[in-house]
Parts: structure tokens; C-alpha cells; sequence
């Protein structure tokens, strides 16, 4: 395995905020990498950095060995780009779009045809070929620039948010697409969101909050530091220092509920009802998701922010596009 | 020669966008014909120019300016599509590619300026209309200066749209920049019976010398009759009575410095972003 994304103690600041704060990672090639944060996380800002939009304030960032603040240009050409929001004209036909791409890309002409077929192809809208982009559904149009991000045949594929606002099962589609983009091509896939059942589908995981990574592994393993499953009780008040006090675990409430983690969860549950008998009213059991790990590793839940000027504008293309996110 | 492609491709984006997109060729043909036939129709059967000298109606006289409306508004729309293009079009998606900033600049500011030539062709073709007789030269002409004018309109719309975040400024933009533009551009009245501190405005208004331009080039094949067998050409009446204030070469002259300038801040202003 070689590596294609080195980051370094990655920083930048916009006046006060420090909205990345020292980050640092390799990614290998052929990876599906996660980046999994609330909004405002710094995940889009991280990958401004890495696609040369945005200079770091400080640290180094090395894309397919070409460093993004000193080799801009090699670094734009080894890269595929697919943004949270739309990037596509309605009146343009699909295959308008990839030949501008090609044409800002360098795709020599002799081969433009055949690669616009086969990346067509890959994501299932060779017949829509000379259809106007207005036509298509949300789903079609993500695979549409996903199929542009893949024409000049970049080392990495950003993916920034790329199922906000798509059905469950175009979301699921649209995953399938880029497993086989991984397997078909060796294309290494860089992506960012905040749905956690959508991080499952990456290799690794980088956990970012506040600027900073709080942990990198494989969803397995972050699920493993959780360290056992999950016990949700509910009951009288009094359970949450009383489970505490006699089994030495960690009593959090939620809502009406009471967490706490066990190694063995299935087994746990006959004690703890036979332990406080007529206490409680209700008891489960939760395989750790990727959620209870961030929610472990930040102290919350991911959030939703405040509307800013650009989610405005967002919610006006959201009504101009017609549904689609 | 990469970089002359990538010009080329965003010129080429912006001029097919724009043919199909019908309503937005039929709004922006609309309104400068509304504001001829109904305002200069309207305006010269009931009022008359000021010491207007014989043979000038105020249709004829507010012709070419109609040119430089339409010019002027098209064009500043144009540039300032940046600021939607560049979060929800094909631009955001040009900003990543390995192509320098200036380079859609300028690809941006060649479409604006085709888009609004080609809505110039279609108003010339309605200068029977208001009295003024054409010939392939003078049409060339008019096309020619119509893209010069838009050119430096498109550059200030990309200038300015560089560093607007969201769409509301533009309405302000409109408001406060783009309507003075044009009724301070000899367009609608003409310089010289302005007060004096209007016609201050008006000289430094660039379009002033885009409609003087385009005002000497409309007339130029025109004759009138002013009594029979008395004629006399158009332009030289407008001249006369100082309705055309400069030489075609200077009016050329000032647009192509404007011109350059702009599209050097445009190119400046939208590299520096972000």
C-alpha cells in the first residue's frame, strides 16, 4: 500500500477561529476514507485545504506527493471533486458537462469518447447520455458529477457530503457506486459527512470535532473502544446512582433513560432486573454504533447549526432544483 | 494554449446556457423594447427635446441609448451569475480545476459580452422602427461597440460579484449603481441640458461615452428631410446641436481604457477570493 494524502499538523484560522486546529493523517491509495463531524467541524475546511481552495495557516498537506500549497496545479489534476451543494447547469446535457470537464482537465481528444463512455458507464447513466441535466433526479445528477470527478482519472475522489438530502435508497445506490469505483479503478475516495450510518461504508474513520481529530481507526475497531455494549434502563430516579453504585460503570441519562456500558450486554440483562427488582420499567440492549462513539469521544450528540447566509442561498437552490437536497 | 481552452470553455458554457434559456432572452429583449416603443413612442408624440434641432425626434435620439440599456442590464447580470454559479453551477466545479482564476475571469466576461452583442443584433434590427436606416457597416459597428461596452459592464459585475456573498446585494447593486449608470449616460437625455452638476455625473459616467459611440454609429446612414428637397444627415444634425459630444475615436478610446481596467480588477477581485 502507498500512501496519497500526508497531512501534517494542518492548521487555519479565519481571524479568532480556529476552524482546523493540528491535524494530522495519511491516507493509503484505494482507501475509502471518512471524515465524520458535526457541521462546522472543520471537515469542509480540511478539504478546501487539501483541493487548494483554501491556504492552511500553518502545516503541510502532500496530495499524491505534490504538496497543495506549492504545486496547486498537479495537485487540482490529480484530483476529482464532488461538492455538498450541485455543481451542475440544468440546461446542459450530460454529456456537455464532461466534455467542459475534459476540455478544463486536458483529456487529450483522441481518447474523450471512449473514457465519457466508460465513466458513464460506471455509474449507470450511459443512456442519458444526451439528456439535459434538468431531467435528471437528485440521485442521477450526484452520480452525473461523481462520473465528471472520475473522467480525467484523478489519484483521489472528494466526496463532500455526498448523500445529504437523497433518499435512503439512492444513498445506498449512490455507496454501491463508489465500493466499485474503489474495486474497478483503485481510485482512492476522501469523504466527508455527518451521517453516521454512512460512515460504516468507509475503510476509516477520522473522528473530527472542534478542529481537531479526536480518533482514526475502522469503524470496528472505534465501535470496539466503546469497550461492550450498551444498556439503556428506564425507570425511577433513583437507578442512575444506584446502577452506578453496584455495578462501578459510568451511569449517563438521557432524556428518561439511563446508559451505561457492559461487556457482555445479553447476559447483563436477567442481573440487573433480578438485581432491582420492581425498579424497572424497561430494559434493552444496543449493539455500540458509531454515534455512541462520537457521542463517547466528544460528550454529545452531532448537531445541526444555525442557518448561515449560505444555507439561505442553499435553501433557495433547493426549491430552483426542485427537491433535490 | 491550455489557458486559451479554458477561456474558450467557459466562453462556450456561458453561450449555450444562454441560447437555452428562452425566458431570459425574451425578459431581457422585453424590456428595452418596452422602454422604446412605449416610453420613446409615448414621450415624442407628447413632449419634444429641448431646442430640439429639426428632423431629431426623441425616438431617434433615445434609440441607441435603448442599445445601451440593454447592454448595460444584461451585462451586469451576467457578471454577478458568478456569485450563484460559483456555490450551485459549473463554476464551482471550474474553481478546482487546474486552471488559473483569471482564466474564467476572462471566460466569463467574453460570454457576458457575446450574450449581450447578440441581444444588440436583435434591437438593430428594430431600428426601422424608430426612423433610422442601417446598413451592414453600420450594424458591424453597432455589434462591435456593443461588445466593447459590455465587455467593461461584465468586468464591473464580475468585480464587484467576486466579493458579494449571496444574492441580496444585487438588488442593491441595481438599485444604486446600475439605474444611475444608465439615466446619467445621455441614454435617456441628453448631456448638455442637464444641470450642471448632473452633467459632472454624466462625464464620468463610462457609458456615457459607450452611448455617445453607439449614438454617431446609428446615425450615421440616416438622412432626414427637413423641408423638401432640403436633406441633411442625421448625424451631422445631432452633432450640430451637440447630441453626439465627441469623436468616434475617443468615445473608442475611453471605453477600451475602462474596459481594460475593469477587466483587471475582475481578474484581480475573482483570483483573490477565498
Amino acid at each position: 500500500m502507498t500512501e496519497v494524502i500526508r497531512v501534517e499538523g494542518l492548521v487555519k484560522r479565519f481571524g479568532n477561529l480556529t476552524a482546523v486546529d493540528g491535524v494530522s493523517f495519511t491516507v493509503e491509495q484505494g482507501e475509502i476514507f471518512g471524515f465524520l463531524g458535526p457541521n462546522g467541524a472543520g471537515k469542509s475546511t480540511t478539504i478546501k485545504i487539501l483541493s487548494t481552495l483554501l491556504k492552511p495557516t500553518s502545516g503541510t498537506a502532500i496530495l499524491a506527493g505534490y504538496d497543495v500549497v506549492r504545486q496547486p496545479n498537479e495537485v487540482r489534476q490529480s484530483i476529482g471533486m464532488v461538492f455538498q451543494d450541485p455543481a451542475l447547469d440544468n440546461r446542459l446535457t450530460a454529456e456537455e458537462h464532461l466534455i467542459f470537464h475534459a476540455m478544463l482537465y486536458n483529456v487529450p481528444r483522441s481518447v474523450l469518447t471512449e473514457r465519457i463512455d466508460q465513466v458513464l458507464k460506471m455509474v449507470g447513466l450511459a443512456d442519458r447520455r444526451k439528456s439535459l441535466v434538468r431531467t435528471f433526479s437528485g440521485g442521477m445528477r450526484r452520480r452525473l458529477e461523481i462520473a465528471r470527478g472520475l473522467l480525467h482519472y484523478p489519484k483521489v475522489l472528494f466526496l463532500d457530503e455526498p448523500t445529504v438530502g437523497l433518499d435512503p435508497q439512492t444513498r445506498a445506490a449512490i455507496w454501491e457506486h463508489v465500493r466499485r469505483l474503489r474495486d474497478e479503478i483503485g481510485v482512492t475516495v476522501f469523504m466527508t459527512t455527518h451521517y453516521m450510518d454512512e460512515a460504516e461504508n468507509c475503510d476509516r474513520i477520522a473522528i473530527i470535532d472542534h478542529g481537531k481529530i479526536q480518533a482514526i481507526d475502522t469503524p470496528a475497531a472505534l465501535k470496539r473502544r466503546i469497550g461492550g455494549d450498551l444498556i439503556i434502563v428506564t425507570g425511577d430516579p433513583g437507578l442512575q446512582q444506584d446502577l452506578a453504585a453496584r455495578y462501578g460503570v459510568e451511569v449517563r441519562r438521557v432524556g428518561n433513560e439511563f446508559h451505561f456500558q457492559v461487556a457482555a450486554g445479553a447476559e447483563f440483562v436477567p442481573r440487573v432486573v433480578a438485581d432491582f427488582p420492581g425498579r424497572i420499567r424497561s430494559i434493552q440492549v444496543k449493539q455500540p454504533s458509531l454515534d455512541d462513539v462520537f457521542l463517547q469521544l466528544t460528550g454529545r450528540a452531532i448537531r445541526d447549526e444555525e442557518a448561515s447566509e449560505l444555507d439561505l442561498m442553499r435553501q433557495h437552490a433547493r426549491r430552483v432544483w426542485g427537491g433535490r437536497r | 494554449m491550455h489557458v486559451a481552452r479554458a477561456i474558450y470553455t467557459i466562453w462556450l458554457r456561458e453561450f449555450k446556457v444562454f441560447i437555452r434559456e428562452r425566458s431570459r432572452i425574451v425578459g431581457m429583449i422585453g424590456q428595452p423594447l418596452l422602454y422604446l416603443l412605449i416610453v420613446g413612442t409615448g414621450i415624442s408624440s407628447g413632449m419634444s427635446l429641448n431646442n430640439a434641432p429639426g428632423g431629431m425626434d426623441y425616438l431617434k435620439f433615445m434609440y441607441p441609448g435603448i442599445i445601451g440599456m440593454s447592454v448595460l442590464f444584461t451585462s451586469i447580470f451576467s457578471g454577478a451569475s458568478i456569485i450563484w454559479d460559483r456555490e450551485f453551477g459549473f463554476l464551482k466545479e471550474v474553481l478546482v480545476a487546474p486552471v488559473p482564476r483569471w482564466a474564467v475571469a476572462v471566460g466569463k466576461i467574453l460570454g457576458g459580452a457575446t450574450v449581450s452583442t447578440i441581444q444588440s443584433a436583435i434591437l438593430a434590427a428594430l431600428a426601422p422602427v424608430a426612423g433610422i436606416a442601417l446598413s451592414a457597416g453600420v450594424v458591424a459597428k453597432l455589434l462591435l461597440l456593443s461588445f466593447l461596452t459590455s465587455m467593461a459592464v461584465t468586468s464591473l459585475g464580475v468585480a464587484i460579484a467576486a466579493r458579494m456573498e449571496s444574492m441580496q446585494g444585487f438588488q442593491m447593486i441595481m438599485n444604486f449603481l446600475v439605474m444611475p449608470l444608465y439615466f446619467l449616460s445621455g441614454g435617456m437625455f441628453p448631456v448638455q441640458s442637464a444641470p450642471a452638476w448632473m452633467q459632472k455625473l454624466m462625464l464620468v459616467d463610462p457609458l456615457t461615452y459607450g452611448v455617445d459611440a453607439l449614438r454617431q454609429v446609428a446615425f450615421s446612414h440616416t438622412t432626414v428631410e427637413l423641408a423638401p428637397g432640403l436633406a441633411a444627415p442625421l448625424v451631422e444634425i445631432a452633432r450640430s446641436a451637440g447630441l453626439i459630444r465627441w469623436d468616434l475615436g475617443v468615445d473608442v478610446a475611453v471605453m477600451a481604457a475602462v474596459t481594460l481596467v475593469l477587466a483587471t480588477a475582475a481578474a484581480v477581485s475573482f483570483s483573490r477570493a477565498e
